[in-house]
């Protein structure tokens, strides 16, 4: 019952993306994937939905996702990705019922306005979308995606969010804020994959990371095993210096003490 | 007080029971229109009147059941097919391209069926005999409504690579196809006589005048099928909304979505464009009225919209009959000067809709 990306390789025409990534991750934790601009984590992530043609083998809870339907995949993950637009003026709460329509909890017409609650939009129910700051837009499709796979966990099985940078456009509060969805969705037993630009956050809500550059994997562990200096500063091409606060300790990185 | 508000505020709208309500209003509203269709004429006859010697027991003399049955009734059916079709076309292919403004005429089915009904009109001449005896006045039609599916489907080759369709290229392929097709045109134009000039320009500007029960039934069935199958497409669209790639996420096989739509598309914008010509406007007006008075939700809107082109469409052959009676103008002027003022004002209203 977990999510593998066995050696996956992606190419974009001439342009290899991906060189033979591996990846696991459980139910009940939150799995990061960070690395430099460019490094081939949106590529990963469109891998593992499926949403772009790979080689190499993703199984979802034990199935392989090549021999799954649309809607079996959409039943079982629901993905968030990097940037959304939307064509016609939909209001918020209509997107959210789109995600509803989706997943498994169709018939339960109270679950999008207690998804706008999650991300703390429910007064905007009727704002039309594009009326929406950035962050305002990104957390009304996070509440989408929260509708899709309400339950973290049905008929035994667990269900997957897979995040494409979840809090990019978003102000520190609300990056607080989607964090915590994301681990209460992964301790109440369902998967969370997260592609993350911010280290700290990073090390705050990860339980295990991924160190992408340039289309490989060179780290992958805990945050303590992976945020090192040496691995961070051969990833993102600069010297970086991880450190620790007093206990918990968990690491972290300030740019103040980066040499470019 | 503020406190209401609030509640107001935050209670979700539910523009989806008002765009099911819009159902039932716009029958009715299509119901009327048929009746006011079958009553308004260039002579003499109404609908009213018949129906009074029918109560009383009386016949109906040769001229009322020729205007009735032969000229009204079918000019009517092919209104409501015409117009049914021409508005659904314009919603699936501004769901499926994404844009509020895109119309079948964009992608080239509508440049390809004019090719397809200028040849015949200037060339058909030279056609062996016997084709044209078989094929009649039905020559025109037919010609535009296989140029209309020869150009869809050479659309989807061009654009679909490795079973993706990407919307982009077919936009722009559109844009090169209806380019050639005009210049094509064009040549021919040259080279047509007098009575075909006038017939072309008749064409190309649309009109119900030549209506028969012929006509209904060669374009009719093709076109029911073709609104039938866009009324399937409503949830797929809906996701479409949201970019190929998340539609795909929510489960939507987005590939056959399109295929669907486009051959949708095709055949009910190559049939009615065959049997009436280019008739404008429909197909972008009515989805954005309906868009503004009940919102985007495709599973609504295609209905709607086909209930509301046919309206349309009736009333404003209806005013093409009356407006320089006992001549009629083409039905393509009377929307072009209603849809296009309604169409601007839109745009200017809503500025934003540009962008999306
Ligand atoms: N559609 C595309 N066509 C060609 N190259 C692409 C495409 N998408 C991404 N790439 C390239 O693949 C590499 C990985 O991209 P991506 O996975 O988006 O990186 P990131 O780690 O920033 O999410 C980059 O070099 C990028 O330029
Ligand atoms: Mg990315």
């Amino acid at each position: 019952m977990s999510l593998v990306a066995q050696d996956i390789h992606v190419s974009y025409g001439q342009r290899v993306a991906l060189r033979g990534v591996s990846l696991t991750a459980r139910p009940g934790e939150v799995t990061a994937i960070v690395g430099p601009n460019g490094s081939g984590k949106s590529t990963l992530l469109g891998a593992i939905t499926a949403a772009l043609p790979f080689q190499g083998r993703v199984s979802l809870n034990g199935q392989d996702v090549a021999m799954l339907k649309p809607w079996d995949l959409a039943a079982q993950r629901a993905v968030l990705p990097q940037a959304s637009r939307l064509a016609f003026p939909f209001t918020a709460i209509e997107v959210v019922r789109l995600g509803l329509q989706s997943g498994t909890a169709g018939d339960r017409p109270e679950v999008p306005m207690q998804a706008l609650t999650r991300v703390g939009l429910a007064h905007y129910a009727n704002r039309t979308f594009q009326e929406l700051s950035g962050g305002e837009a990104q957390r009304v499709m996070l509440a989408r995606v929260l509708a899709q796979v309400w339950a973290p966990v049905e008929n035994g099985q667990p269900r997957w969010l897979l995040l494409d940078e979840p809090v990019s456009s978003l102000d520190i509060a609300h990056q607080l804020q989607v964090m915590e969805i994301a681990r209460g969705f992964a301790r109440a037993g369902g998967g969370v994959i997260a592609v993350m630009h911010d280290l700290n956050l990073t090390a705050l809500y990860a339980d295990s990371v991924a160190v992408l550059a340039d289309g490989q994997r060179l780290a992958f562990g805990t945050p303590a095993e992976v945020l090192t200096d040496e691995t961070l500063s051969r990833a993102y091409g600069c010297n970086l210096r991880v450190s620790a606060p007093p206990p918990p300790g968990t690491p972290f990185v300030l740019p103040h003490a980066a040499t470019v | 007080m503020s406190a209401v508000t609030e509640e107001i505020e935050t209670a979700p709208r539910d523009r989806l029971s008002r765009a099911r309500t819009l159902h039932g209003v716009l029958a009715g509203a299509l119901v009327l229109a048929c009746i006011a269709s079958l009553e308004i004429g260039a002579t003499d006859v109404t609908l009213t009147a018949m129906l009074a010697k029918l109560v009383q027991g009386e016949a109906l003399s040769q001229v009322e059941r020729v205007v009735l049955l032969d000229i009204r009734l079918p000019r009517l059916a092919m209104g409501v097919l015409v117009g049914a079709a021409l508005a659904v076309s314009g919603a699936a292919m501004q769901g499926l391209f994404r844009n509020p403004l895109a119309d079948p005429g964009i992608v080239g089915v509508g440049a390809g069926a004019g090719l397809g009904a200028i040849l015949a009109i200037v060339l058909g001449a030279l056609l062996p005999a016997w084709v044209i005896d078989q094929t009649g006045n039905q020559l025109t039609p037919f010609a535009a409504f296989l140029g209309g599916w020869g150009s869809t489907i050479l659309l989807y080759r061009v654009s679909t690579r490795h079973g993706r369709t990407s919307v982009a290229t077919m936009l722009l392929a559109g844009i090169a196809l209806g380019a050639l097709a005009g210049a094509l045109s064009g040549i021919l134009v040259y080279i047509a006589d007098d009575r075909q000039l006038r017939d072309l320009t008749f064409w190309g500007l649309g009109s119900l005048a030549g209506a028969s029960w012929a006509k209904v039934l060669s374009a009719g069935p093709l076109i029911v099928l073709s609104i039938g199958a866009a009324m399937m497409l409503g949830r797929g669209l809906n996701g479409l909304a949201l970019g190929e790639a998340t539609a795909a996420h929510i489960g939507i096989d987005v590939q056959r979505m399109k295929s669907i739509a486009i051959l949708a598309v095709a055949g009910a914008t190559g049939a009615a464009v065959a049997v009436s010509g280019g008739i404008g406007f429909i197909g972008i007006v009515v989805p954005h009225l309906l868009r503004l008075a009940s919102g985007p939700d495709h599973r609504t809107l295609l209905l709607n919209s086909a209930l509301l082109g046919a309206i349309l469409l009736i009333l404003a052959d209806v005013i093409a009959r009356v407006v320089i009676a006992p001549a009629e103008l083409p039905i393509g002027i009377v929307t072009a000067v209603l849809g296009a003022p309604v169409f601007l004002w839109i745009l200017l209203k809503r500025r934003g809709l540009v962008e999306l």
